[in-house]
């Protein structure tokens, strides 16, 4: 493995790793989620989904001190 | 493969033992951070090998073909497998906070060694364990929390009485990180344009991911981040420029400026205020102890401070009062030993978890880190001259607050530092002064600028990173501010529900106010108090937030000694019950010398009586300044010694009725119900730790799951999810 791939590789891997802490892959989650349970129902926007994403964290964990 | 193995594990511990040898043997002379880390770094392994490894084995029989709820519950929201490694990240961003940050500053008063072997001891028998064993019971019970647990494995009284202490611990909590902050921004204009900043570039924030690019939150963090860090350098210009004196303020403004910060924070939408500050937060954390960590290794600076200082022994410390046991036990707190991570461990973590292996990795590998944090922060502090750390952390009362004063002060503890050093110190980090700057986050920030100054950047940029280092607590504290505010009010919204209906709905205007206002005047009024107190908020308030934090911490191991006990692992049970019983007898002997000591500087019940006697004679008594001063302190020590005794009260509660649960679990003839739920199969692939072994990748390759990541066996799409990390 060259160098370059190296570098590409390690560069997706701290893209995915931003991704999935920051929760960006979640609407990908749900539209997966979604289709195979409720296949046929319309899926809701990434817009809407980002809406009721926030309105359902309004109860945050616990922050330690 | 094995041979390799008892090598490798061979060398670790002679590291570790080294390291320690040397912090033990070296008096008298300086010696290098470097063997503080090692020591630390050597320990945590050995501990995770193999005594976490053991916790796992034999005592909770953590059992991979067991679905955990993530798996069985799997809802795409709350209840999701999450990868490992990012849980890992979730899990640490929540419980890592100023806690561990402060603590070990102030505890740095009676030398490195005490700090730093509670740190490092406590964290391997006690913090970490309790992270984990919380982790694993909440998980086995579908995510339940501490309170719930508690009501149904120990019964009514302990389940009310934890309900109960984790509101007024949060208030306090609340109180005292708010105080931290206060002190240091009080009369720095750079601090606190810097941190003025951070509300329009949140709500900046805010608009952008709601409005302009829904979703985009890596792209809006960097954004926020750049941002951010133009503030601090702005706050430079602004300090020198003819705006200073509008961002000039004494500590009451702050307060009144928290207080209403607070209320509108918890009472506006999330999406404006509080998430995007929580990505901010969570980039700075992570991003700043990461270069702290990076730091102090390249950098290797030397510890200044005595391995163990004489206020080790007597009562007289400036920053804190009282003996090394149990206060600096009390003091250290988040770092070692956290009560408040065990709301953390049963809240959303055990929701995600794919495997229930892997707690070890998340539940105690996250703590072992938390407590590196603490490592780091009190080899901040113990590069500090003496002579600077005693007039940055002895209140004001004793300093007086001048250098000429503060000088003198120094030198009858016995350092030397001379006025001129004071000022230059300052003038270093391009603050106006560093007397009694107390609080733990500007001596923080002091030690820090040091160590970032000497590897990236150089002298000039000293001031950049004092300030950056002051961003960096403050932001998080406020973050906690936010977060802590809305979970109280929660809390408070659902208790008062029982009493009057329409309180306890989510979207009812006056009521949702209602609630915030008490929350918000509640740990306001602690605030004040601590701002205004005449010997020192931060010498009065954080042993009682010590206190509280680690009385949590006590309900916590109760309850995970009482599942044990309940389900047949008596035998076990020492693994919860030695930590416990440490714990109790550090907090209910710093509650007793809190309440009952004879002596006015620990007592708050014999400084009562002393400052109420001198006010009925009409004198006033140093440091304070007058009889208003007076009545301020007779108020503050009866509610603090008030609660101080409540405090303890409640845990002996809790502790007193586990104690009949247990008795009644160890004379029945079968193992009393617990609320454990089901065993069902697990059908996820994924390695326990963080890297995987020979045998879990052959395992993943046979699901087609990706090295690192994780799959699914024999479903329908039997398939690896795509989880395709760094790993290699």
């Amino acid at each position: 493995m060259t160098v370059l791939q190296r570098v590409r590789r390690t560069m997706r891997g701290v893209r995915w790793y931003l991704a999935e802490l920051t929760g960006e892959t979640e609407y990908d989650r749900y539209v997966e989620h979604h289709k195979r349970l409720h296949p046929g129902e319309p899926v809701l926007s990434r817009r809407e989904y980002e809406r009721q994403r926030f309105e359902r964290s309004a109860q945050p964990g616990a922050r330690c001190c | 493969m094995k041979i390799k193995s008892v090598v490798t594990w061979t060398a670790v511990a002679i590291v570790g033992a080294v390291c320690w040898g040397v912090l033990a043997l070296a008096r008298g002379e300086t010696i290098s951070a470097i063997w503080l880390l090692g020591a630390a770094l050597g320990s945590y392994a050995i501990a995770y090998r193999f005594y976490a490894r053991f916790i796992c084995k034999r005592v909770l029989e953590v059992d991979d073909t067991r679905a955990t709820p993530a798996e069985r519950l799997n809802n795409g929201v709350d209840f999701h497998p999450t990868d490992r490694r990012v849980l890992l990240g979730h899990h640490f961003a929540a419980i890592a906070g100023a806690g561990p940050l402060v603590g070990p500053v102030l505890a740095a008063q009676m030398g490195y060694l005490p700090g730093t072997i509670w740190i490092i001891v406590g964290v391997i028998f006690a913090g970490a364990v309790q992270d984990m064993v919380t982790l694993f019971f909440s998980m086995r019970r579908n995510g339940k929390s501490l309170g719930q647990m508690a009501r149904d494995e120990i019964g009514v009284v302990g389940g009310i009485s934890a309900l109960v202490g984790v509101f007024v611990i949060m208030i306090i909590l609340l109180a005292v990180l708010a105080l931290v902050v206060v002190n240091a921004l009080a009369q720095s204009p750079w601090g606190t344009f810097s941190i003025a900043m951070t509300i329009p570039i949140a709500l900046f924030m805010g608009f952008y991911l709601r409005v302009i690019r829904p979703g985009k939150v890596i792209e809006t963090s960097v954004i926020g981040v750049v941002l951010l860090l133009l503030a601090i350098v702005a706050g430079g210009w602004v300090a020198e420029s003819s705006w200073a004196s509008a961002f000039t303020f004494d500590p009451e403004t702050l307060t009144l400026f928290l207080v209403i910060y607070g209320f509108a924070a918890s009472v506006l939408p999330v999406w404006m205020l509080l998430a995007p500050r929580d990505y901010l937060s969570t980039f700075m954390k992570i991003g700043t102890i990461a270069l702290l960590a990076i730091g102090v290794v390249i950098a290797a600076p030397v510890l200044q401070t005595d391995a163990v200082s004489k206020f080790a022994f007597d009562e007289t410390g400036p920053v804190f009062s009282g003996e090394l046991f149990p206060f600096v036990f009390i003091t250290i707190a988040c770092g070692a030993l956290s009560g408040f991570h065990a709301l953390v461990s049963s809240g959303t973590t055990p929701k995600m978890i794919e495997k229930e292996s892997q707690i070890r990795l998340i539940g105690y590998g996250g703590m072992l880190m938390e407590s590196f944090v603490a490592v780091a922060a009190i080899i901040a502090a113990c590069i500090l001259d003496p002579g600077l750390y005693f007039a940055m952390n002895s209140p004001a009362g004793a300093t007086g607050g001048a250098v000429q004063s503060a000088s003198e002060f120094v030198n009858s503890l016995g350092f030397v530092i001379t006025p001129e050093e004071l000022d230059a110190a300052a003038a270093a980090v391009e603050e106006d002064t560093l007397v009694s700057r107390t609080g733990g986050a500007p001596t923080l920030a002091v030690g820090m600028s040091d160590i970032f100054a000497q590897v990236f950047g150089g002298e000039g940029m000293r001031a950049f990173w004092y300030h950056f280092a002051i961003m960096f607590e403050a932001l998080f504290i406020l973050t906690t501010v936010d977060a802590g505010t809305r979970v109280g009010r929660f809390m408070l919204q659902d208790t008062l529900g029982n009493v009057y209906k329409p309180l306890g709905r989510v979207s009812w205007k006056p009521g949702l106010w209602f609630t915030s206002a008490i929350v918000v005047a509640a740990w306001g009024y602690f605030l004040w108090a601590g701002v205004t107190d005449p010997l020192g908020g931060i010498n009065q308030l954080f042993p009682l937030f010590g206190i509280a934090n680690q009385l949590l911490a006590a309900i916590a191991l109760t309850v995970a000694t009482v599942i044990l006990v309940k389900s047949g692992k008596l035998k076990w049970a020492w693994v919860t019950a030695i930590p416990l019983a440490w714990d109790a007898a550090v907090t209910l002997t710093a509650s007793w010398q809190k309440v009952f000591s004879d002596d006015p500087k620990i007592g708050f019940f014999a400084q009562r009586a002393q400052y109420s006697e001198a006010l009925e004679r009409g004198e006033v008594l140093a440091p304070a300044q007058d009889l208003d001063d007076m009545s301020t302190v007779v108020t503050n020590s009866t509610v603090d010694g008030v609660l101080s005794a409540f405090f303890a009260i409640l845990v002996i509660l809790v502790i007193g009725n586990a104690i009949i649960v247990c008795w009644r679990a160890v004379r029945a003839t079968e193992p009393l119900p617990t609320t454990e739920e089901p065993w069902e199969e697990s059908k996820i692939v994924a390695p326990s730790g963080l890297w995987p072994t020979a045998e879990e990748k052959r395992e993943l390759a046979a699901v087609g799951a990706p090295a690192g990541g994780s799959g699914v066996r024999d479903s329908d799409e039997s398939v690896g999810s795509g989880k395709d990390g760094g790993s290699s």
